[in-house]
């Protein structure tokens, strides 16, 4: 029987007054890929900020690897982390943005081995070499001293993907990775990912690439207005919706 | 064939000519007393004067940037105390002129003759949990001319600093926190090097400015900086026009070398932001 490495319990968010997120449950398998599809403004980015603890929640717990995420639980009761301890946190869930932000006065290497260098405090020479590797392996292994205002979006996107991989992270958040990059520059992008999965990484995944989840994807979620309406294999959301909701989005969709 | 842009180059032409006017008058002209002013240029008095400018200007510059990114980073820090403090800290010492600032600090021993540092109010028996300072014996005039000179930049950097702050995207801090970074380490590796872009640019406009400034702190009275210095000089000698342009010179050549250290330093923080500067690999 494969482990959780997501568990994600009743998550409750609000803004203000607006409610985000209302009761979102999500697990994800060790080494599988889930893919989070839905309008914009359904929460789904929300979401997956909360895994990470880039945004409080305020209701429900986020489990990964086991362990309550920006939180500390005693006699039933939550208790908010230090921020330090949020940080430790971090370090073994990788994230990557919609809008790449990569750091803009570092080179491609540079910004590879920023975690390795300034949080894990590794020696530079040995940092060096790992990040050459990393960027062989998204296959930019020529840009190393390129900085990133010279790399077209799908170039960025990788070395994004590098530095976040870079900190061996059990698990990779993708916040819609291709949403901001012209459409010929979208295959090199999910192909990296496409391998990331297929070598057991444990990947949520926000996206509007239909193919891309019904490809790797081992579930899909799709969530509107906060809530996750429907979810199951790709193959079954995609092919056949049960809900009228998920049904309306598909039909505009594909 | 015309002339391609002849009225760029009548405008020029016209510039020339009268700058060669104003260059063949002065020369020539008596009340220079250029004479005088070869004779005081390289005098001694005026070399050590003018080195106390530098000094006024780099440590209150010093001081300053120290104060203002302390401020710069307050203004946004989460803890409204420290928000209300920097902002408080600004409405005054930017909403003073800085002359009277100086006159103020000069005063500063007459009004506050002792100054307790330590505990107060508690006392057992005749034992204080602090001492007393008197300001006559510890008051330099040099120092106090720094301090009011440092408190009324740091104002003033405070705001160049936030302003910089500002302008580094939301998502480098998301970047930098996804990969583990703490607060601390955000700032200081990722945010801060990209804000300095922003604010070296203006932060060299405050040094040209606080060079000229120093010729305020007459008000403190420091009376050994350059203008204060060769203005002495001319009521010895009633010759004050070329001390003035003694003293001018001097600014001159120091803020000519402060424009070329402000322009290696934008390209070093320009890094990254400069599409022709690309490096093979």
């Amino acid at each position: 029987m494969s482990t959780l490495m997501v568990d994600a319990q009743e998550i409750n968010k609000s803004y203000g007054s607006h409610k985000v997120l209302k009761g979102v449950n999500i697990s994800v398998n060790s080494g599988e890929v889930a893919c989070i599809i839905g309008p914009s403004g359904s929460g789904k980015s929300t979401f997956l900020r909360c895994i990470n603890h880039l945004e409080k929640i305020d209701g429900g717990r986020i489990f990964v690897d086991g362990k309550i995420i920006g939180y500390r639980e005693s006699h039933g009761k939550l208790y908010e982390l230090r921020e330090s301890e949020a940080d430790i946190q971090r370090r073994d869930i990788g994230m990557v943005f919609q809008r790449f932000n990569l750091f803009p006065h570092m080179t491609a290497l540079e910004n590879v081995i920023s975690g390795l260098i300034h949080v894990k405090k590794v020696d530079k020479k040995e940092a060096e070499a790992q990040g050459k590797e990393l960027l062989e392996r998204v296959g930019l292994a020529a840009k190393n001293s390129h900085y990133p205002s010279q790399l077209s979006g799908g170039q960025q996107q990788r070395v994004a993907i590098a530095r976040a991989l870079a900190m061996k992270p059990k698990l990779m958040l993708f916040d819609e990775p291709t949403s901001a990059l012209d459409p010929e520059l979208v295959g090199d992008v999910l192909q990296v990912m496409k391998d990331l999965a297929a070598s057991g990484m444990t990947m949520i995944v926000v996206t509007h690439e239909m193919g891309f989840a019904r490809e790797v994807g081992n579930s899909l979620f799709f969530m509107d207005e906060g809530v996750v309406v429907e979810s199951g294999t790709p193959a079954a959301v995609l092919g056949n919706p049960q809900q009228i909701r998920t049904q309306e989005f598909l039909s505009k969709v594909l | 064939m015309p002339l391609r842009h002849y009225k760029r180059w009548t405008v020029a032409l016209l510039l020339v000519v009268i700058l060669a006017g104003i260059i063949v008058d002065s020369a020539s002209r008596p009340a220079y007393e250029w004479a005088a002013y070869r004779k005081y240029l390289f005098d001694g008095r005026v070399l050590k004067a003018s080195i106390v400018t530098l000094e006024l200007t780099l440590l209150s510059m010093f001081f300053a940037i120290i104060i203002g990114v302390a401020l710069g980073v307050m203004r946004r820090a989460d803890n409204p105390i420290f928000r209300y403090f920097s902002w408080l800290f600004i409405w005054i010492f930017r909403g003073t002129p800085v002359y009277v600032q100086l006159v103020f600090w000069g005063l500063f021993s007459t009004i506050y003759k002792k100054v307790f540092i330590g505990i107060p109010w508690i006392q057992i028996g005749d034992f204080q949990f602090g001492f007393h300072v008197s300001m006559s014996q510890t008051a330099s005039l040099f120092w106090i001319a720094v301090l009011g000179l440092t408190l009324n930049e740091a104002a003033y950097m405070a705001e160049i600093v936030r302003g910089g702050l500002l302008a580094v995207d939301s998502g480098q801090e998301e970047a930098a926190k996804s990969i583990g970074m703490s607060n601390w380490q955000t700032m200081r590796h990722i945010v801060i090097p990209q804000a300095m872009r922003v604010i070296i640019p203006p932060t060299g406009n405050e040094v040209i400015s606080m060079l000229k400034t120093t010729s305020l702190v007459t008000a403190v009275p420091l009376v050994t900086d350059l203008y204060a210095r060769t203005s002495d000089i001319s009521n010895e000698t009633y010759n004050p026009i070329p001390l003035l342009l003694v003293a001018c010179t001097w600014y001159l050549a120091f803020t000519s070398v402060l424009m070329v250290a402000q322009y290696f330093l934008e390209k070093r923080f320009g890094r990254g932001f400069n599409r022709s500067a690309v490096i093979s690999a």
